[in-house]
């Protein structure tokens, strides 16, 4: 591997961590969208800064484009407390004017700036390496390494300074109201970093893939854990992945390394959402099985519980009584027999010693309104296996 | 401004395109109302990003830039982008902001890969997919501006037929599904159309400005109206507005994309929207408080006045004004009105209250008990 590539990945790696850390915060906040709105609407503050800098990767470009990004969210919040329009729409509305606006500038001066949209909206993270900062002859490294390392450090100083302020009014805005730290100031302060991250991170992955890294690990961690701090380290694990094995696999295709790194993003994902071991799909699956077995289960004992009559005991007679088809009865009778819940004789259900206790104390819990503890007997009877 | 009016029934390039953007204007604005009302205004957004792969496959399997198969491979890939959101809504606790954002920056980041697919391969002109990405409503077609034409009346078709059902369904979803209306097959067949909608607009203004198309006329025509039929047909104006205005515009003036100038009129007209409209308006709102505020300090004083005039044997027995200086809310203006509609009568610096002041105030008390 030759250095440029070694530049890359590291590049690729520290927006990856940047954005998966600010990820979290946006996502548990239900704000995921505004990163897509302030990476498009950026555009205007970026045309105008040009226009002022005549460089891409001027200081003053990143503060007039981060100040659009506030601005963005400024406007979203003012037409949503008009109470005229719902969030969505305020924000659905608001970017893709501020985009226009930035287009209808770059086309009307088309010959005074060099500016491409694609490259803005797409990126290119392969050109990066070669826009280096070199103080007197000594070659310093890529420029965006410096401008994403900064911006990353100020992430971590500040999420560290406020970490508890953070977490209290992502959860409990009223609660961190009533604390005594304002939940707006937060908000801004949230909303200040995320447009500086997006507008730093924008010219070397382009704006798409800020929107991916920000909403995609945050959300692959949110269904692996529900703790803050997990879900923090886990996010940024989950990006720093992704970024490299993008870049590999970009490397490997060679096709453009901000789609691929979206794209390894979107199969992690599908990974997770299939397979997370609580909240996946296949672990819902299962338990939504298990607690139909349960309840079954449960309607069983109690009907053999409550009668004496042979007939009503007869294996053939579920069909009727628990409106059960011929299989799922045949399963669920060779479940309980398994389990010894209960005994078959000649076609006749009787119920266990440990059936017949089972049933007793169920029956009882919900006489007395506490089928709550079922779930515990549950746990200590039939789970046991 | 007039010239370029002019210009769309005087050229017939222009006036095609003309007649493009106002259809799909018209039938953005009427289904945008169905999302805008449904609280899935981003919807769009991550809708019509998430075409872009299969536009991109389409074109790389066809080999072909023909619109058609351009527009089933964006369909589809919308498509399946929109069952994806839907899931990971509905099968896990991510909320719709996270699952749009996730399905839109994906999808549009495989749709990058597979472009630069497209950039390798030695004959492609590549200029042609651009345009899927800002729009270039220059390249509308008779053939595409007919397709708009049967696709909008599909959709109005279904619109009217299922009328009675979305509304039920808008408003009270619940209710609808209780008294057996299927409301997922409805949600499903008004998403369907939003795709329509949206796939159609790709290729006119692109991307990223489609939800704007999409949401734009439906918020704006929100303002002025309570009714979903008339918001529908109002939103179906207002898109065809701008539809027409930003061509005329953009033909009229070269370097001037019209795309972003059919969001921009379309933006002028949310704002005028936002200010004007009577009742919801802004400035409606500000009037009425402002009459409100003045209105219930008015009451103060009166109330304050008729306080020190009980306190007397006779009621009517007049007080000097400067008495009221030692209490607040009372101006001078407010004391002139109140004079004026007949609550208080002053001479020469003594105020005392009339017969229907003391009336209404009494009784209003009496009510209150």
């Amino acid at each position: 591997m030759i250095l440029p590539q070694i530049e890359i990945q590291i590049i690729a790696a520290l927006v990856a961590m940047a954005c998966s850390i600010l990820g979290v915060f946006l996502v548990l906040r239900k704000m995921a969208m505004i990163s897509d709105a302030i990476s498009h609407s950026i555009l205007p503050g970026i045309v105008v800064g040009f226009f002022i800098t005549q460089d891409l990767n001027a200081p003053l470009l990143i503060f007039f484009a981060a100040l659009t990004g506030v601005i963005t969210v400024i406007l979203v919040e003012y037409i949503q407390k008009t109470e005229l329009v719902k969030e969505d729409t305020a924000i659905g509305l608001v970017f893709p004017v501020l985009f226009s606006l930035g287009i209808i500038l770059i086309t009307k001066n088309a010959s005074d700036i060099h500016l491409d949209v694609d490259a803005v909206l797409l990126g290119e993270l392969a050109f990066a390496p070669f826009d280096r900062i070199v103080i007197n002859e000594i070659d310093l490294g890529p420029k965006s390494l410096w401008v994403i390392g900064i911006i990353l450090l100020i992430i971590i100083i500040l999420v560290g300074l406020f970490y508890k302020e953070l977490k209290i009014s992502t959860f409990d805005p009223s609660l961190a109201a009533a604390l005594g730290f304002s939940p707006v100031l937060i908000h801004y302060g949230l909303m200040t970093v995320s447009s500086v991250t997006i507008v730093g991170a924008f010219d070397a992955v382009g704006a798409i893939l800020v929107v991916a890294l920000i909403i995609a690990p945050a959300a692959m961690a949110y269904l692996l854990t529900e703790k803050l701090k997990i879900m923090l380290v886990l996010s940024v694990l989950v990006g720093v992945i992704a970024a490299i094995t993008g870049y590999q696999l970009a490397h490997l295709l060679d096709a453009s390394i901000a789609g691929s790194i979206a794209t390894i993003l979107g199969l992690f994902f599908v990974l997770v959402y299939l397979f997370a071991p609580k909240k996946g799909i296949v672990a819902r699956y299962y338990r939504t099985g298990r607690q139909h077995l349960e309840i079954s289960l449960l309607s069983l004992l109690l009907h053999i519980s409550r009668h004496r009559e042979k007939e009503e005991r007869h294996v053939d007679h579920l069909q009727d009584h628990l409106n059960w088809n011929k299989s799922k009865a045949k399963k669920l009778l060779h479940h309980a027999q398994e389990t010894g819940l209960i005994e078959i004789q000649n076609q006749i259900i009787s119920l266990s010693p440990k059936g017949k206790e089972f049933a007793e104390a169920s029956i009882n819990f919900i006489l007395e309104n506490q089928e709550h503890r079922i779930a515990l007997l549950k746990r200590e009877l039939f789970l046991k296996q | 401004m007039w010239d370029s009016l002019k210009l769309i029934f005087t050229d017939y390039t222009v006036g095609v395109i003309t007649c493009g953007t106002a259809l799909l204007g018209a039938i953005s604005g009427m289904l945008g109302c169905f999302a805008v009302l449904k609280k899935e205004s981003l919807l769009g957004d991550a809708i019509s990003h998430a075409a872009l792969p299969g536009i991109v496959l389409a074109f790389l399997i066809t080999g072909t830039k023909s619109s058609s198969g351009l527009l089933i491979g964006a369909f589809l890939s919308a498509l399946l982008g929109l069952f994806w959101i839907r899931k990971i809504v509905t099968k896990t606790h991510l909320k719709t902001d996270t699952a749009l954002g996730l399905v839109l920056s994906v999808f549009f980041g495989f749709g990058m890969v597979l472009l630069t697919f497209i950039q390798k391969m030695p004959d492609a002109n590549q200029a042609g997919l651009d345009k899927f990405l800002f729009g270039q409503a220059a390249t509308l077609m008779v053939e595409d501006v007919w397709m708009m034409g049967a696709v909008t009346t599909l959709s109005l078709f279904v619109v009217i037929l299922f009328w009675k059902e979305f509304k039920i369904m808008l408003f009270d979803k619940d209710y609808a599904h209780s008294i057996g209306i299927k409301t997922k097959l409805l949600d499903a067949l008004v998403s369907l159309l939003i795709v329509v909608a949206i796939v159609l607009g790709l290729q006119t203004v692109g991307v990223i400005l489609m939800s704007a198309i999409l949401l734009a006329p439906a918020a704006a025509a929100r303002q002025w109206t309570n009714s979903l039929k008339n918001m529908v047909i109002l939103a179906g104006i207002f898109g065809a507005l701008s539809g027409i205005t930003g061509t005329a515009i953009s033909a009229s003036s070269a370097h001037i994309p019209t795309g972003p100038v059919i969001v921009m009129v379309a933006a002028v007209i949310v704002i005028i929207s936002l200010i004007f409209s009577p009742e919801r308006g802004y400035l409606f709102k500000q009037i009425k408080h402002r009459r409100n505020r003045n209105d219930l300090k008015l009451k103060k004083t009166l109330q304050l006045m008729y306080n020190i005039a009980v306190s007397h044997k006779n009621v009517y027995h007049p007080h000097s004004v400067k008495l009221l200086n030692n209490f607040r809310g009372y101006s001078k203006k407010s004391i002139q009105q109140m004079q004026r509609d007949g609550w208080i009568s002053i001479t020469g610096g003594m105020w005392s209250i009339t017969p229907k002041t003391f009336e209404y105030i009494t009784q209003s008390k009496q009510q209150q008990i």
